[in-house]
Order: structure tokens, then C-alpha cells, then sequence
């Protein structure tokens, strides 16, 4: 039984190591099967170089028709699943075709690799990265070997951030005057605000600020829009007489936030909002989205 | 059904505090930060509910505050462990929902403060103003409280580890002033939530909240920092703008005592005019009376307190401030009953009295103002108003224990005028009362004139009053008691002030009207005629002034009596005629005299009828006339001869036995030389035996044996003999007296007579005088031959 197992058994191990990896940093990653695992982080301008190491297992030999190694920047979207777009797709041949009878390893490198995007996961759309190592051959079918990695791009603070200041109303009923101190935060930020009541005659129950991601993919009559709430932060309780200022203070960094991302190749967007909700006696809500802009700052890469 | 519940919700959300407070505390055991800011949110959720009754909430949030305790404790730890307390500043306010997430930051605030990493200001200002964020007025309510029960002892202030620059104490001032602004806040917005229906049973139970309020007050006297300028410039007003902005009549009742009885006494002198000018602004319904006394009556503690208190208040005027504004109060809430505002008036008098002793000024401004304030009301019929006044009327007798001075109050009688009947004879009473207690005396005509006028109630009849049937007799009379005996306590050594007195005096009793006259006029005549008795012993009127002549003073009392027997008090009336009499007769005024016989005598015949009376008044007159030294021999003959005319006139014989014999001492005056008629008295006598011999005769008739008055007729018969005798008058002579003796022991012998003592010790006195050796006595005794001496 063993034995015929083993038949069916690739013929080797293909490892692939990084040349930094031991200091490199690693971060976690949701896999498809929904465990995390953690990978090394890198951005874009980054060389990547290490070694491809292929080790035949004991008695055998691989016979091959070349090796290479692929870097892929790679869109999948979920409702077509299994097919990758390719953004970026760069190809070092290791080897030329021969047999391999033992352990044999092979150098390669990728220099200042663009790598525009961040790796991303969304609820239809998922953009990686990835290594892949082919060593190709005949009838037997070709030895694939991944190895994944995440890049994080980060953003210098942006010149402009305009504070978010608006009056919105119910004739008669509510008005109030928000007030967030930025338009664009990074990712360890932390929403400033306040919030004015200038005539208040609902009574309330609370007023909670959303943050919600919209995610749309495809484009034109194909576009998918996914809308989630990643954050529900209380900010009030009762109901607030005229004049009254309510502060607002979140911190970003508890949620998981990915950076604003408008238009990755044409795939897809990801966008974030703030949504201030009042909720009323009677359980009625009203509620005022605003987009914010996230960007990853290069600050808190020590932090995470 | 609603407590019920009430209870139910109380017990799941306790066992729901209780369960996460294990697992925060199991966290805690094993350094479990994380689970530790979980479970404590949890359990602070809890607070959350809508649910509870304020009283129910109260129990669960102390449940709950208790085991935020030892949270503190980790987050003190956790620090001391190297953790950034900034870290654990900002991971607490990650908590999704508003109230955990504050009670956390509160928690872990306190904690901050304390280690000095930053200044308390930026922690403090950054609470107090977070917790903004609830709104629901017991939930917010109860937050912040927890958070001025947390940085109680953290408060940076002057002496405190936590001192930074001079700036220190101001902030946390500030601070205590913002939670307080946004505590009240919360507080006056509870009365509406829910149904207006249960608004009562809101306002009931938000009282019960108010010292969750109040503590901020509490804690704000007891800041180090604050010294009279930072009170007056920051710390009073920024209260004042807070309590009168509210408009709400609970809160600004409860702050504003809480605000009088917190801060120093000291501190309120200095602001008196600010705290003041806040009192007008309050709501019409607040009850302005109760701040107002609250503060009067601290202020007076306090001056009668400590001595060098005095002087602040006089410098700071403290008196018209509060004059000034208790009128301005008055002014501003127009439905302000009656005996509100006679109570704010009685503790602005009690101030002064307390205060301003010797400012008499002062408490008659004080009862002006009342008076000003009455003036609009009316009379009152509000009995608690009155008892007010009375309260009011009475505290500056009990003061000055001198109702001299308080005629001085011009005031004083308007005030009196606005109490009912009752009411002002009730006042009148206390006025009397604390004169005679206190013994003073009223020596002028014109303190007499006021104080009568004050005691007006007491004189005369209410006009416009019906003939009260209500009146209880006992307390009339107990009230005429002290009238009387006030007139006793009218004098002056100066006659002539004090006739003048008797003329006012007597002036305003006699509109008392006929049930009064019979007890009032009597101490009054009684006291004139102490006056002439004085007048007669001194110089012979030094003044020439006619008013105050004996004459002048009698004749007024001829016309004084005479009123009496107007009002049917003949009785009464002919006593004081002979009293006036004797008085006259020491004055040498013979006419005078005779006058007040004369006037006597008509009234004997017109008016007195009664058998028993005529026998007292014939004695009287009889006693009376005997002493008159005054009158020649024709007047004398006269009034004697009509008295023993009517002694034989009396209806029963033994009284007329006896006021014959009383006549005989008519005729025989001790001292004066000019009448000594022997002829008559023997006369008089005989005439009385005859009479006596009438008695017996007819009591032997009708009931043979058994009567016995008679007997004592002859005895008394004999005693008046025998004083003759010992006068050594000559027509008395020992045969007269034995005869007598005979018939006595010859009617004894015929039945065991009741006179039998009266007689035995008459003839003992008889033996004694006849062994008697020297003084001439034995001798007279010695003509009386008789058988029961053997």
C-alpha cells in the first residue's frame, strides 16, 4: 500500500527560502481554508532573491524539462473563481532540461520589483502575490511549488486632509452639525470629531459611528458592490438637548483596515466610509455616510 | 406588578454584574489583561438598562462601582509591570459601547493622574469632557458621579502631592465646576422622561438623586484651592449662572441651600450681595423663604459665634443686603403667601436681633418693610401667617426682655394690626407677660400711650366683632388678670408724670365696655390712690400744676367709679367709694369725702337689694365712717345717723342685732377727742339687746328649745360691752354687764347651746382680766359681781 502511494507521490521536495528570511518581517495571513499562516512582508521596489532548493526524495530521480521561477502579482475574483488575471508577471529560468539525482539548489532574484498593489482579501475579490516555482515536465506532469507572500505599499501623509464638516438635518425634526478633524487617515489613526446638536426633538436611544468597506468589483453592467460594517463604536447614549457637543474619538487600529484602494487594474475599488447613525425611540435610524481615505503610513510598520 | 419587576430586572442584572466581576477577577488573578478589559465591559454593560427605578439603578451601579475597584488596582499594577499606562489609556476606549468604554476611561484616568505621567489637567479636562458622550440623564448622572467619586482624592490642590504650577488648583476647579454644570444638567432633564402622568413619582425619585449632585458642591468646599477670591470671582458665580439657568424648582432649592450650608460663613459675608442678587432670579415656585432663612439663620450663628465676625458685618452692611433683597424677592415673586414672607421677615429680625443688637433702627425698618408687605395682603386670615407674626412680634421681646424699647419700634403696632382678634390678644398677652416677668417698669405717659395702643386687643371689643359667644370665660378673665396687674407696673416716683399716667390709663380702660370695667378699674383706682397717698406725704404740690392735685385725681375717680356703677357693678363701685373716702379723709378733704359717702349711700339704697349684700356693704360703710377723722359734727352726725338707720332696717334681726351694735362704735372714735358719746353708744347697744331679746323670743316660740342663735347674739352683745368697759367708757357699768351675764347663763342653762365655747372663753377672759394686778384692768372687772365667779 505504502508503495503505491508512493508512486503517486511527487518525485521531490521543492522548498523555497528567502535570503533575508530569517530577519525578514512575517505577517499573518488568512489562507483559503480560513487558517492564518504567516508570510514575509514586502513592498514594492523590493528585491526579492533567495533560493530555490529541489530535493529528490531518497532513490529517485526527477527528470525535467527546465526549472523556472515565476513572480505573479495575481486578481481572482471570486465569482470566477480559479481564473487569475496576471498584473505582474516576471520569469527566471533556473534550469535548463536534464535529470536531477540529488538535492540541487538554485539562486535566483528578482530585482526592485514593482509591485504596485497590496495584497488584498476581500469578500469577491482577492489580489496576492506569489512565487512559483515550475519544474516542468513531460507526461508526469509538472512540480508546482507556491510560496506566498504579502506587500504592503505605505503613503507619505498627504499634503492636503481636510477636515469633514457638515450640517444635515431633518426639517423641523433633527439638525445636526458633524465634524471629523481629517478626510484621510492612516490605518493606526484616530477620528477626532464632535458632533453638534443644533435642534433636537426626536428623543434617542444612541448614535453610533460606522465604519463600513465597499468593496466593488467588475465594471460596467458586471459591477459587484460588497458593503460591510467593519465597525459599530457607540458614541452616545440618551438623548442630547440643543447646543449639546458629543466628542468622538475612535481608534482605527483594533479593526481590521485595509488602505483605500481606488481602481486596481481596472478590477476592482475599495472604499471606506465613515457612517454617523442616530437611532431613535421608535428604532428608527438616520444616518449620514461620508468617505474617508485610508493609507498605510510607514510609521507603524513596527507596529502590527 | 411595576416593582416586581423592578426587582427582577435589579436581580438578572446583579447576577449578571456579579458573573462577569468573577471572570474579570479571574482574569485579573492571572494577568489576563485583555479578558480583564473584556469582563469588566461586560460587567459595566450592565449599566446600560433603561430598566431600573433610580433607586434600583443606584444599588446596581454600587455593585458595580465596588468591583471596579480592584480593577484600578490591576491598571495600577499592570503600570507598575512596565505596561504604558498611554496604552492602557487608549485600549480601554476601544470598547464598542459608550458606557463601559467610559466607566473604564474613568477607571484607568484616575489611575493616570496618579502617576504623573502627565498633568492632571489634560486627564481631568479629557474625562470630563468625554463623558459628555451620555446623554439619558440617569445613566450620565451616575457616570459622572462615579467620576467625582474617582478623582476625589486625585484633585490636584494647593498641599496635595500632585501640586504642579500655581495654575494647579484652577484646574481642578475647573474641573469640579464642569462636572457639577453638566451633573445638574442631567438632573433637571430627568423630570422629562416618560409619561407626564408619573411626573410626581419622577420628581419624588429624582429628589432622591440630588445629592449625587450636590456632592460636587461638597467636594468643591473642601478643594484646598479655593480661598475667598477664587470663590467670589470663579466659584460662585460660575454655581449661581449654573443654579439660575436650570429654571428648575428642585434643583435650585436644593443648590442653593446646599451652597449656603457648604461654603464658610465668612465666605458668604463677603459675597452676601451676589449670592443675593441670584435669589430674585430663582423660579416663582422655588421656596425662597427656606434659602433665605437657611442663610439668616447661619449668618446669625455665626456672629453670635465669634466676636470678630461683628465688625465684617458691619463693614460688608450685611443688614440692608439682605433688607434690600428679601424686598426684592418679595417684589419679584407675586404669589409669595403671606406667611412666606412674614417668615423671611422674621428671620431677617432674628438676624438683626442677632447681629445688630443695639440697632434699634434696624429692627424698626424691618418691621416698616413687613408692615410695607402687609399692606398689600391685608388682614390676615391665614393661620399660619399669624403664628408668623406672633413668632415675629415676639422674638424682639424675648431679645431685649424690655418692652420700653419696644415701644420705641413705631413699627411694632402696624404690625400688630394686621393679626386677627385672636392673634393680637395673644401678642398683647406675651407683651404683658414678659413686663411682668421681667419687671419693668413703663415711666412715662407716652410709653403708657403705646404700650396701651399695642395691647388695644385686650382693652376694648373689636369693632365689627359680634358679641362673641365663643369667648371662653376663663381666658377672659386670665387675660383681664394680666391687664390688671400691668397697671401696677405703670409707675413713676415723679407725680406728676405718674398722675399723668393714672389719666391715660384711665382714658383707655374705660372704653373697655362693661365686661371689662369691673376688673380693670379697680388696680387703676387702687394705684391713684397710692399716688395720693404719696402726694400727701411729700411737699405740697411743688408744681402747681392743677392736674395733679389729690382733688383733681379724686374727682377723677368719683367719675372712674362711676362707670362702674353704671355697668351694674354696684357692689364693687360702693368699695371703692369708701376707699376713695378713707383717701379723701387723709387728704383732709372733707367735702371730697362727704361726696363719696354720699355717693355710697345712693347706691346702698338704689342698687344693692340682696339681703346678704346689704349686711357687707352696711359693715363696710360702718367700718369705714368709723375712721373718718375728717368730717365736723354735722356731716358726721348725718352720715351716722343714716347708717344706723339703715341697720335697723336689715331684713333678718340678727344681722340687724349686730349692725346695731357695730353703730355704736360710731359714736366713739378712739382717737378723736370731739366724740366720745357715751349716751348714744350705751343707746345703740340697748337697742341691739333689744333686738336680741326680739330673736329669742321668737326662736323659744317656734322651735322651743332648740335654737341657739340667739345665744351667740348675747355673747357677741357681751364682748362689745366688755370692750366699752376696758375704753372705760362710764355709762357701761358692771350691773349692765352682770344682767347680761344672767340672761346668758339662764338661757344656756334652758338648752345646751352650739355657743357653748364662745362662751366659756369670754367668761376665761373675763377671770383673767379681774386677777390681772396692775394696769387698772382688775379694777374695771372688779364692778362685774357674778355668780359664775364664785
Amino acid at each position: 500500500m505504502n508503495y503505491l502511494l508512493g508512486a503517486f507521490k511527487p518525485a521531490c521536495n521543492v522548498s523555497i527560502t528567502f535570503s533575508d528570511g530569517k530577519n525578514r518581517k512575517q505577517v499573518p495571513m488568512k489562507k483559503e481554508n480560513g487558517q492564518t499562516a504567516l508570510v514575509p512582508l514586502f513592498q514594492s521596489q523590493e528585491t526579492l532573491s533567495g533560493k530555490v532548493c529541489i530535493e529528490p526524495y531518497q532513490g529517485k530521480k526527477v527528470e525535467h524539462n527546465g526549472v523556472k521561477v515565476e513572480l505573479l502579482g495575481q486578481i481572482e475574483m471570486y465569482f470566477d473563481r480559479g481564473n487569475f488575471y496576471d498584473f505582474t508577471s516576471l520569469v527566471r529560468e533556473l534550469d535548463v532540461p536534464g535529470d536531477i539525482y540529488e538535492r540541487k539548489t538554485y539562486p535566483f532574484e528578482f530585482p526592485t520589483v514593482e509591485m504596485p498593489y497590496d495584497t488584498y482579501n476581500g469578500v469577491n475579490v482577492r489580489l496576492r502575490y506569489v512565487l512559483k516555482v515550475t519544474v516542468t515536465r513531460g507526461y508526469s506532469g509538472s512540480i508546482v511549488e507556491y510560496q506566498e507572500f504579502m506587500v504592503r505599499n505605505y503613503a507619505p501623509p498627504p499634503p492636503i486632509n481636510n477636515s469633514i464638516k457638515m450640517e444635515v438635518g431633518i426639517e423641523d425634526c433633527l439638525h445636526i452639525e458633524f465634524e471629523y478633524n481629517k478626510s484621510k487617515y492612516h490605518l493606526k489613526d484616530v477620528i477626532l470629531g464632535k458632533i453638534y446638536f443644533l435642534l433636537v426633538r426626536i428623543k434617542m436611544k444612541n448614535m453610533d459611528l460606522e465604519i463600513r468597506r465597499r468593496e466593488s468589483t467588475g465594471a460596467g453592467a458586471n459591477t459587484h458592490v460588497e458593503t460591510e460594517t467593519l465597525a459599530k463604536f457607540e458614541l452616545m447614549d440618551g438623548t442630547p438637548v440643543r447646543g449639546e457637543s458629543i466628542p468622538v474619538r475612535l481608534f482605527l487600529a483594533p479593526y481590521d483596515l485595509t488602505p483605500t484602494h481606488r481602481n486596481i487594474n481596472n478590477k476592482f475599488s475599495v472604499k471606506y466610509y465613515l457612517n454617523l447613525v442616530l437611532v431613535d425611540e421608535e428604532d428608527r435610524r438616520y444616518f449620514k455616510q461620508q468617505e474617508i481615505t485610508l493609507y498605510r503610513l510607514k510609521a507603524d510598520t513596527s507596529s502590527v | 406588578m411595576i416593582a416586581d419587576d423592578d426587582e427582577k430586572w435589579l436581580a438578572a442584572a446583579t447576577s449578571a454584574v456579579k458573573q462577569n466581576a468573577f471572570y474579570m477577577q479571574r482574569a485579573i488573578d492571572s494577568n489576563n489583561l485583555k479578558d480583564a478589559l473584556k469582563f469588566s465591559a461586560q460587567m459595566l454593560g450592565e449599566l446600560r438598562t433603561s430598566k431600573l427605578s433610580p433607586h434600583k439603578y443606584y444599588e446596581l451601579y454600587i455593585r458595580a462601582s465596588d468591583e471596579l475597584r480592584s480593577l484600578e488596582m490591576f491598571f495600577r499594577d499592570e503600570t507598575a509591570r512596565g505596561c504604558s499606562i498611554a496604552e492602557l489609556y487608549e485600549l480601554v476606549q476601544h470598547a464598542g459601547n459608550i458606557l463601559p468604554r467610559l466607566y473604564l476611561l474613568c477607571t484607568i484616568g484616575s489611575v493616570y493622574i496618579k502617576s504623573k505621567d502627565v498633568t492632571a489637567k489634560d486627564i481631568l479636562k479629557d474625562l470630563v469632557e468625554m463623558c459628555r458622550a451620555v446623554q439619558h440623564p440617569l445613566r450620565g448622572l451616575f457616570l459622572r458621579s462615579y467620576l467625582a467619586q474617582v478623582t476625589r482624592d486625585k484633585l490636584p490642590s494647593i498641599g496635595s502631592e500632585l501640586e504642579g504650577d500655581a495654575e494647579t488648583h484652577m484646574d481642578a476647579l475647573e474641573f469640579v465646576l464642569q462636572n457639577f454644570t453638566e451633573m445638574n444638567k442631567l438632573w433637571v432633564r430627568m423630570q422629562h422622561q416618560g409619561p407626564a402622568r408619573e411626573k410626581e413619582k419622577r420628581e419624588k425619585e429624582r429628589n432622591e438623586l440630588r445629592d449625587l449632585v450636590g456632592k460636587n458642591l461638597h467636594i468643591l468646599g473642601q478643594l484646598e484651592g479655593v480661598d475667598l477670591v477664587v470663590y467670589r470671582d470663579t466659584v460662585l458665580p460660575r454655581i449661581l449662572e449654573q443654579v439660575v439657568n436650570c429654571k428648575d424648582e428642585l434643583a435650585q432649592c436644593y443648590l442653593m441651600d446646599c451652597i449656603i450650608q457648604v461654603f464658610p460663613d465668612d465666605f458668604h459675608l463677603q459675597t452676601l450681595d451676589v449670592l443675593l442678587g441670584a435669589c430674585p432670579q430663582l423660579q416663582p415656585s422655588v421656596d425662597i423663604k427656606t434659602v433665605l432663612s437657611g442663610l439668616m439663620e447661619r449668618l446669625s450663628n455665626y456672629a453670635a459665634s465669634s466676636v470678630e465676625a461683628l465688625p465684617n458685618f458691619l463693614q460688608v452692611d450685611a443688614f440692608s443686603k439682605l433688607n434690600h433683597a428679601i424686598g426684592k424677592v418679595v417684589e419679584a415673586q407675586v404669589d409669595l403667601p403671606a406667611s412666606a414672607s412674614v417668615t423671611l421677615y422674621l428671620f431677617l429680625l432674628k438676624f438683626t436681633l442677632h447681629v445688630h443688637s443695639d440697632r434699634l433702627d434696624y429692627v424698626d425698618q424691618v418691621l416698616g418693610s413687613c408692615v410695607s408687605q402687609l399692606s398689600a395682603t391685608g388682614k390676615l386670615c391665614d393661620d399660619k401667617a399669624s403664628k408668623q407674626i406672633v413668632a415675629f412680634l415676639s422674638a424682639p421681646l424675648e431679645k431685649y426682655n424690655d418692652v420700653v424699647t419696644i415701644l420705641k419700634l413705631t413699627n411694632y403696632p402696624r404690625v400688630m394690626e394686621y393679626l386677627d382678634h385672636d392673634k393680637n390678644k395673644a401678642v398683647a398677652v406675651i407683651i404683658i407677660q414678659s413686663i411682668l416677668k421681667n419687671d419693668t417698669r413703663i415711666a412715662t405717659a407716652d410709653e403708657v400711650d403705646a404700650l396701651f395702643e399695642l395691647i388695644k386687643g385686650l382693652i376694648k371689643d373689636f369693632d365689627g366683632l359680634t358679641d362673641n359667644d365663643e369667648i371662653d370665660e376663663e381666658d377672659f378673665q386670665e387675660e383681664q388678670n394680666f391687664v390688671a396687674r400691668l397697671v401696677h407696673f405703670l409707675y413713676n416716683d415723679d407725680p406728676e408724670e405718674m398722675s399723668k399716667i393714672i389719666f391715660r390709663v384711665r382714658k383707655h380702660i374705660l372704653t373697655g365696655g362693661p365686661k371689662r370695667l369691673p376688673l380693670t378699674i379697680p388696680p387703676l383706682v387702687f394705684s391713684a390712690l397710692k399716688l395720693i397717698r404719696r402726694m400727701r406725704g411729700g411737699d405740697e404740690n411743688p408744681f402747681g400744676d392743677d392736674t395733679s392735685t389729690p382733688q383733681k385725681i379724686l374727682q377723677l375717680l368719683t367719675e372712674t367709679v362711676e362707670v362702674l356703677s353704671d355697668v351694674s357693678a354696684s357692689e364693687l363701685a360702693l368699695r371703692l367709694y369708701l376707699q376713695c373716702a378713707q383717701a379723701a379723709n387723709d387728704c383732709e378733704l372733707e367735702t371730697v369725702a362727704y361726696e363719696f359717702f354720699t355717693k355710697a349711700y345712693l347706691l346702698y339704697e338704689e342698687e344693692i337689694s340682696d339681703s346678704k349684700a346689704q349686711v357687707t356693704a352696711l359693715r363696710l360703710i360702718i367700718g369705714t365712717l368709723q375712721r373718718m377723722r375728717v368730717f365736723n359734727a354735722e356731716n358726721r352726725e348725718i352720715l351716722t345717723h343714716k347708717a344706723t338707720g339703715y341697720s335697723a332696717k336689715l331684713l333678718k334681726k340678727p344681722d340687724q342685732c349686730r349692725a346695731v351694735y357695730e353703730c355704736a362704735h360710731l359714736y366713739w372714735a378712739e382717737e378723736g377727742e370731739n366724740l366720745k358719746d357715751g349716751e348714744r353708744v350705751v343707746h345703740c347697744l340697748k337697742r341691739s339687746q333689744k333686738i336680741a331679746d326680739a330673736v329669742q323670743q321668737m326662736s323659744n316660740k317656734s322651735r322651743g328649745a332648740s335654737s341657739t342663735g340667739s345665744v351667740s347674739l348675747y355673747v357677741e352683745l357681751l364682748n362689745k360691752y366688755l370692750y366699752f368697759l376696758e375704753k372705760g367708757y362710764p355709762q357701761v357699768t358692771g350691773e349692765t354687764i352682770q344682767s347680761l351675764a344672767e340672761l346668758i347663763r339662764g338661757e344656756t342653762k334652758k338648752a345646751e347651746s352650739g355657743a357653748g365655747s364662745f362662751i366659756t372663753s369670754t367668761l376665761r377672759y373675763m377671770e383673767f382680766q379681774r386677777q390681772q394686778e396692775d394696769g387698772g384692768m382688775n379694777e374695771k372687772y372688779q364692778k362685774i359681781k357674778m355668780e359664775w365667779f364664785e
